[in-house]
């Protein structure tokens, strides 16, 4: 088979399986695959800024923050239905996306980290000082009259997976694609050395605000679909431990692998999930994980994968 | 109280926080400055001296004078020998390479705050302050046509208070001292200029960056040991020391140590006085936007000389 023939029966392999999966779970994993799913969409968004352009970002809860509230204050105070409240969340943070890479993206390394803490820690703080409108910490239901897409009731389960493997895949392909484009290839080539590719002539600043346009897009789409499935957007997604997240599963999945995040997701969705029955001090299994990673890890699992077995994994 | 007794109060209690915040930005600023790492878990270090200093003071008799001495000395000493482990045992081995650095040190700070949360639990508990007397304050006013002193009710500071300044402001002149005149401090501003001439040099580079690691943290303790006795120890109150310290240093120019007490001052009695006439979130989220601006617009600080 060929490399292309691979990658596409891989990835597609991928969705079937999951799809396959909606019939045989039982219902608590069931729940927690589509939670998976969805979180795993905001990985993929978060790894196409560090895995394939290199920028780290500490503020991505601002981009998943902006797509549930952006989806869920269209519904809860402009009585929008679900359809244009999905629109109005993904428009949202694409918005706030290229506003915020317009600033950050003039620093570099060690200040776009800092900086883009600042932002998101500005957004959260923003949410509690509207709390009026946004309920702040408490957090605002959206009940299930008002999660009715196209006739399809969202708040049931079967429905609620098979939506979420809908983004999911949608976020999959959409990311496999974009690598594989030449912008992804610029994209790839300023991870690599940012100077050489100015010096062949690629206006960087652009392609680095296209990476976290993209990268806040798909994220605030993940944020937006979140709100929408599991009826409820609250200040918690905006806090930093939700910008620690997509970092925690991109590493550990492998970062600049298209299927890298999915895999981290899971992986880390389960081992809280199972810490979590013995302690309430569950991040600290994040903690640990972290520091191993970069220790010992830094490809994570795909990019082992892709050293030692696969070398054609994109 | 009449408007400017209450501006005054305000002054002097942003002045404690500005003492607090000095000593704990300091530790930050000289991580940064020497060892070109963003220690995201400097909040913890904080934290974890608030909570030591619980721990000793309710081991330590003898009144809690002597206890809060035990704990001025031991909860430093612990944090500082925590820090060079981790210095020794994680940084170390990712060659101080800063982005990855970062990735550890956010992994450092949900270890230390988880770990505090399953030993000292959730509860926010408080250590007696070794002094605390009333020191009611005169106000000067016009009236009756001459200068007139009189006592305000409610202007007044505790000792205690008094102590924290003078205290935060002893220690950072024994900083500035150690930088410039010891012979530890010429070592640690070599490495700071050139890490690779000064290892050609001799000096033990490695060593000079675990004993700025455990100073930095020693210093944040020191901070959170002084600031228990009027705000309770709790395992989540390193987020917020966090934040403003990373303003300061991001004001003061990062690495810089003198820019660095110039901008505690500035944002420690700036949040005392702006949090009175504003709602503090709006006070928060101001100053953040404002601090991101400067990195974005500024990096070298509004105090800080060209980057080099």
């Amino acid at each position: 088979m060929s490399e292309s023939g691979k990658v596409i029966f891989l990835h597609v392999g991928l969705v079937a399986l999951l799809l396959a999966l909606n019939f045989v779970l039982p219902a608590y994993h069931h729940g927690n695959i589509a939670r998976v799913m969805v979180l795993a969409s905001y990985a993929i968004g978060y790894n196409i800024l560090l895995g394939y352009t290199g920028l780290l970002s500490l503020g991505h809860a601002l981009f998943f923050a902006a797509g549930m509230y952006g989806m869920g204050l269209a519904i809860r105070h402009l009585g929008f239905s679900p359809a244009p409240a999905l629109v109005m969340g993904v428009a949202t943070g694409a918005a706030i996306s290229a506003a915020i890479g317009a600033l950050a993206l003039r620093t570099s390394g060690v200040a776009f980290m800092i900086v883009t803490l600042m932002f998101a820690q500005a957004g959260y703080l923003t949410i509690l000082l509207f709390g009026k409108w946004t309920r702040g910490d408490e957090g605002f239901v959206i009940q299930q009259a008002e999660r009715i897409l196209w006739g399809i009731d969202l708040s049931d389960a079967n429905n609620r997976y098979l939506a979420a493997l809908v983004l999911f895949a949608i976020c999959l392909f959409a990311s496999l694609y974009l690598v594989r484009h030449p912008v992804g290839r610029v994209f790839v080539a300023i991870r690599e050395n940012e100077e050489r590719a100015q010096l062949l002539g690629y206006n960087v600043f652009c392609y680095k605000l296209a990476a976290v346009v993209a990268s806040g897009t798909i994220s605030a789409a993940a944020g937006a679909v979140y709100g929408l499935l599991f009826g409820y957007a609250g200040a918690t997604f905006a806090t930093v431990q939700y910008s620690i997240f997509p970092l925690l599963w991109v590493l550990l999945g492998g970062m600049g692998t298209v299927i890298g995040p999915f895999l981290g997701a899971v992986f880390m969705f389960y081992l809280i999930d199972l810490s979590s029955g013995l302690t309430n001090a569950y991040m600290l299994i994040a903690g640990v994980a972290l520091v191993l990673l970069t220790l010992f890890a830094p490809q994570g699992i795909a990019g082992e994968i892709r050293r030692r077995v696969w070398g054609w994994l994109p | 109280m009449d408007f400017g007794p209450y501006l005054m109060l305000a002054t002097l209690e942003g002045a404690v926080l500005a003492a607090v915040l000095a000593l704990m930005a300091s530790g930050l600023s000289l991580v940064f400055g020497v060892m070109r790492v963003v220690n995201v878990a400097h909040g913890e270090f904080y934290m974890l001296g608030a909570v030591f200093a619980w721990w000793v003071t309710s081991f330590v008799g003898g009144g809690p004078a002597l206890a809060f001495v035990a704990a001025l000395i031991f909860a430093p000493l612990i944090v500082g020998a925590l820090a060079v482990l981790a210095d020794i045992t994680i940084l170390k081995r990712l060659e101080y390479d800063p982005e990855r650095t970062i990735v550890a040190t956010i992994g450092l700070l949900y270890i230390m705050q988880q770990v505090t949360l399953m030993t000292y639990g959730a509860d926010a508990r408080p250590v007696v302050p070794p002094f605390n007397a009333r020191l009611a304050l005169p106000w000067l006013e016009w009236a009756d046509g001459g200068l007139q002193v009189f006592w305000p009710w409610g202007l007044s500071i505790t000792s205690y208070k008094l102590f924290v300044i003078i205290a935060a402001v002893i220690v950072l002149l024994g900083l500035r001292l150690m930088m410039t005149r010891s012979r530890i401090g010429l070592l640690m501003r070599a490495s700071q200029l050139d890490s690779e001439t000064a290892q050609a040099f001799g000096i033990p580079v490695e060593r000079v960056y675990a004993l700025v690691f455990g100073i930095g943290a020693a210093l944040a303790a020191l901070a959170g040991v002084l600031i228990v006795p009027i705000q309770q120890a709790h395992y989540l109150m390193g987020g917020d020391a966090l934040l403003l310290s990373f303003i300061v240093v991001i004001i003061g120019g990062l690495g810089s140590l003198g820019g660095t007490i110039v901008a505690a001052l500035l944002i420690g009695l700036s949040d005392g006085i702006i949090s009175v006439f504003f709602s503090p979130t709006l006070a928060k989220i101001i100053a953040t936007i404002l601090v991101a601006l400067v990195l974005v617009f500024r990096p070298q600080g509004l105090f800080g000389g060209r980057a080099r």
